[in-house]
C-alpha cells in the first residue's frame, strides 16, 4: 500500500471538508461505541477477561521464539508449510512463488491487513493475476481503487449512494440503492469468483501453537469460501499472532468480538489446520502460512513491546475523536487511528510520520477500551520523545516551547505575562464573552469561538478569595 | 542465515537472551491447558440457553425426537421458504429415509446447491454457536455454499463454554480436523453504512434441529 503519511496535514484538512466522508463517519460514529459499551456492560467478567488477554499476550511475547517453533512444528505435522518473511518484499516473493507454482490465474482474498502491509495486491496484479477481494467492504474499496480506511470496516467512509455508483459501473447493471439489494448483488458476482479461483489468501487473527491452526473471524463467511474453494490456501499473519492453546483462544474470542463489532460472537470463527485430509471431498490441497516480521521483532524488549499485544479489533479508532473527524485515509498507510499512529512510525520509520503521534489529543479513550490494555497514549508520547531526541521537532515549535519554559521557570514573569494576556483578550472581547476571530491564528477560530477571559487570572481570583476569608 | 533463523535470532536478541534451555521449554509445555476466567453461564437448561442465544442472532431452531425425524423437519423448513426438494447431506447423519420427491447428494456442494444438511459436532450454550468439523462424511462446503443451512445437533452435545468443547475434543483422542467452524447464525455484513444485512456470502438462513 502506498505510503502517504507525510501528507497527513493536507489530507486531514481535505477529509474535514469532504461532505460524503463526514456523512459516512457521522453514521458510523455512535454505532460502534454504543454496541461495544452495551456488550461490555452485559458481561460482568469483561474487565477480568481483558486482563487475562493481556497476560496471555505478555506470556507469549516473553517466549515468542518457543511458541513460533511449536506452531511451525504443528503446522508441518498437519501437512502444511510455514514460510518466514523478514519484510514485505520477501513476503511478496514467497507468495508470488506459491501462485506461480500453482499455475494460478485467479486469486480470491479474504480480509488481511498484513497483506496490505506487504502491498500484496499491487504485486499480484503487476504479475498479471486477477485478484478479487471478497470481504464486502474490501470489495467496495477495490472497485473504488482505494485503500481501506478502517482495519475492520474498510469501507466505513463510503455512503450507500457511493456504493450504488460503484456497483452500477462495475457490474453493468441498473443502479440500485437498497442496502439488501446491494449486498445480494455483490453476493451473486463474488460467488463465481470463489469457484474460479486457484488460490485463496486470508489473514490469520490467531495462530494456535497447540494444534497448528490458523483462526479467522468473520461475519460474512467470505473468508471461509475463499479458503475452502481454492486449490491452494495461503494464510498471511504477523509473527506476534501466535497463542499457546485452544483454551487461550477462547479468551481472545470473547474480547475480540465485543471490542470490534460489539457482538457476543462474530458469526464465523474458523480454525484451519493443514490441507485437505485423506478422503476429504473438499478443502484446499495445499496450505501455506506466511509469517511476517516487518519490524515486529525490533519492538521486543523496547517500550513498544506492549504494542505487539494488539489483536486488531479497531476499538481504539472507533473511540478516537481525531479518527472520528478525519477518517482513516488521512493517516496515509495501512493502520489508522491510535494503534496506527504507534505502528506506522515503528514499521515505516520516523521519516514522514511526524504528524501521526502529534495529531493525538491524549484524551485516553483508546486505552480505556483496548481489549489487551495497550497504553496507547503513553506509547504515542514515547514516540514524541523519540522524535524530540532525534531532533525532528519543527523549529518554530521548539522555540515556542523554549520561550514557554523560560517563563514557566520564573513565576513572577509568568504571572505578569498571564495578567497582561488575559487583560488584552478581555479588552478585545469587549464584554461579549467570546472572540470570533483571533488576529494571530485565524485558523483556530475558523470554525469556533474562543471563550474570552473576564479580565482577571485564576491566581488573582484565588488570592482575592482567600484574602476575603 | 535463513529468514527463519534470522527472525528467531532477532526475537531472542530483542528479548535479551539466547534460545531457551530445554528445562525452560519443558516448563512452558507443562503450562498445559490453562484455566482462565470464563463468563458465568449459570443456566441449568443449556438447551434453552443455546436456543435463546442462537435465535437472538437471527437463526431458527426446532426440536425433534430422533434422527429419523430429520427428513420431515427439513422438508417442512424447505416448504416454508420455498426451497426446491434437493439437498447436499453429510453421511455423518447416517441413513435417512427421504420423501420420494427429494434429490439427495453427499459430495461437495457446487455453486447451484441451495440447501445443505449437516451434523453439528456440538453446540456452545454461551454464545449459541454450533461447531462443525470437516471430514469425508461432513464436507465443509455444505456449511458455506448453499443459501440455506440446516444443522442437526443432539441436545446432549450442547456444552456450556468453548472450553468444554476443547476438553471433549482432547478426551476423544481424535486429531484436530482440517477445519473447525463455529457458526452463530446466518451470514451477515455491516459493510454498507454499518447496517446489518443477512446473507452476505454464506447462508442466508440457518436452522438448527435439536434432537432429543
Amino acid at each position: 500500500m502506498e505510503f502517504r503519511s507525510p501528507e497527513f496535514q493536507p489530507r486531514a484538512v481535505h477529509a474535514l471538508h469532504d461532505a460524503n466522508l463526514q456523512k459516512a463517519l457521522g453514521k458510523a460514529r455512535g454505532g460502534f461505541v454504543e454496541k461495544r459499551a452495551q456488550c461490555a456492560a452485559e458481561l460482568p467478567e469483561f474487565e477480568a477477561l481483558r486482563d487475562t488477554a493481556a497476560e496471555i499476550k505478555n506470556h507469549v511475547l516473553a517466549n515468542l521464539d518457543h511458541y513460533l517453533e511449536k506452531y511451525e512444528a504443528a503446522v508441518t505435522a498437519a501437512g502444511g508449510h510455514v514460510h518466514w518473511a523478514k519484510d514485505a518484499e520477501e513476503a511478496r516473493a514467497i507468495i508470488l512463488g506459491i501462485c506461480k507454482k500453482a499455475n494460478a490465474k485467479r486469486i480470491t482474498k479474504g480480509k488481511s491487513m498484513v497483506s496490505e502491509e506487504m502491498s500484496l495486491n499491487e504485486a499480484l496484479i503487476g504479475e498479471g493475476y486477477e485478484v478479487v477481494e471478497t470481504d464486502l467492504g474490501e470489495y467496495i474499496i477495490q472497485l473504488a481503487d482505494e485503500p481501506p480506511s478502517h482495519i475492520i470496516a474498510p469501507a466505513v467512509h463510503k455512503t450507500k449512494e457511493q456504493v450504488a455508483d460503484l456497483f452500477a459501473a462495475a457490474h453493468n447493471k441498473p443502479r440500485i440503492t437498497d442496502r439488501a439489494a446491494l449486498v445480494a448483488e455483490a453476493r451473486e458476482v463474488l460467488r463465481e469468483k470463489y469457484f474460479d479461483a486457484e488460490v485463496g489468501i486470508t489473514g490469520g487473527n490467531f495462530l494456535v501453537a497447540e494444534t497448528g491452526s490458523s483462526v479467522i473471524v468473520t461475519n460474512e463467511g467470505n473468508g471461509d469460501l475463499t479458503q475452502t474453494l481454492a486449490r491452494v490456501h495461503i494464510v498471511t499473519s504477523g509473527i506476534e499472532r501466535v497463542i499457546p492453546t485452544l483454551d487461550d483462544l477462547s479468551v481472545f474470542l470473547r474480547v475480540l468480538a465485543r471490542s470490534a463489532t460489539g457482538q457476543e460472537t462474530e458469526t464465523y470463527t474458523t480454525l484451519s489446520t493443514g490441507p485437505r485430509r485423506e478422503g476429504d471431498v473438499d478443502g484446499p490441497e495445499e496450505y501455506h502460512v506466511v509469517l511476517l516480521d516487518n519490524g515486529r521483532s525490533k519492538m521486543l524488549g523496547t517500550r513498544f513491546q506492549d504494542m505487539l499485544r494488539c489483536i486488531r479489533c479497531g476499538a481504539c479508532m472507533n473511540h478516537c475523536p481525531v479518527y472520528g473527524s478525519i477518517g482513516g485515509h488521512a493517516y496515509g498507510w495501512v493502520y489508522p487511528g491510535p494503534m496506527g499512529s504507534v505502528l506506522t512510525p515503528l514499521i515505516k520509520g520516523m521519516d514522514g510520520t511526524y504528524d501521526l503521534p502529534n495529531a493525538c489529543t491524549l484524551n485516553g479513550r483508546c486505552q480505556s477500551v483496548c481489549p489487551v490494555r495497550i497504553p496507547l497514549p503513553d506509547l504515542l508520547r514515547e514516540i514524541r520523545h523519540k522524535q524530540f531526541r532525534e531532533e525532528r521537532t519543527p523549529k518554530r515549535q521548539k522555540q515556542a516551547l523554549k520561550l514557554w519554559r523560560y517563563a514557566a521557570e520564573r513565576p513572577a514573569l509568568y504571572h505578569f505575562a498571564e495578567r497582561l494576556g488575559v487583560r488584552i483578550l478581555a479588552g478585545m472581547a469587549k464584554g461579549k464573552g467570546a472572540l470570533r476571530r483571533l488576529p494571530f491564528d485565524p485558523g483556530w477560530t475558523g470554525a469556533r469561538d474562543l471563550p474570552a477571559p473576564e479580565g482577571r487570572t485564576f491566581i488573582d481570583q484565588w488570592q482575592a478569595q482567600r484574602g476575603d476569608k | 542465515m535463513s529468514s527463519r533463523d534470522s527472525i528467531l535470532h532477532a526475537v531472542r536478541q530483542g528479548l535479551g537472551r539466547d534460545a531457551l534451555p530445554a528445562a525452560a521449554r519443558a516448563e512452558l509445555d507443562a503450562r498445559g491447558t490453562p484455566q482462565h476466567i470464563r463468563p458465568a453461564v449459570d443456566d441449568t437448561d443449556l438447551v434453552a440457553r443455546f436456543i435463546a442465544r442462537f435465535e437472538s442472532r437471527a437463526g431458527t431452531t426446532a426440536r425433534i425426537a430422533s434422527l429419523a425425524d430429520v427428513p420431515a423437519a427439513v422438508a417442512e423448513f424447505a416448504a416454508r421458504h420455498a426451497i426446491a426438494p434437493r439437498a447436499v447431506v453429510g453421511t455423518r447423519l447416517g441413513e435417512l429415509v427421504w420423501p420420494e420427491d427429494w434429490q439427495i447428494e453427499h459430495g461437495a456442494a457446487g455453486i447451484e446447491v441451495m440447501l445443505g444438511v449437516s451434523a453439528g459436532h456440538l453446540g456452545v450454550a454461551e454464545t449459541g454457536s454450533v461447531l462443525m468439523m470437516s471430514g469425508p462424511d461432513s464436507p465443509i462446503t455444505h456449511n458455506f455454499v448453499p443459501e440455506s443451512h440446516v444443522v442437526v445437533l443432539r441436545a446432549a452435545d450442547i456444552v456450556r463454554h468453548f472450553e468444554d468443547g476443547w476438553a471433549r475434543l482432547r478426551d476423544s483422542g481424535q486429531a484436530v480436523p482440517r477445519a473447525m467452524n463455529f457458526i452463530a447464525g446466518p451470514s451477515r455484513t455491516g459493510d454498507v453504512e454499518q447496517t446489518i444485512e443477512l446473507g452476505a456470502h454464506g447462508p442466508r438462513r440457518m436452522h438448527v434441529l435439536i434432537v432429543g
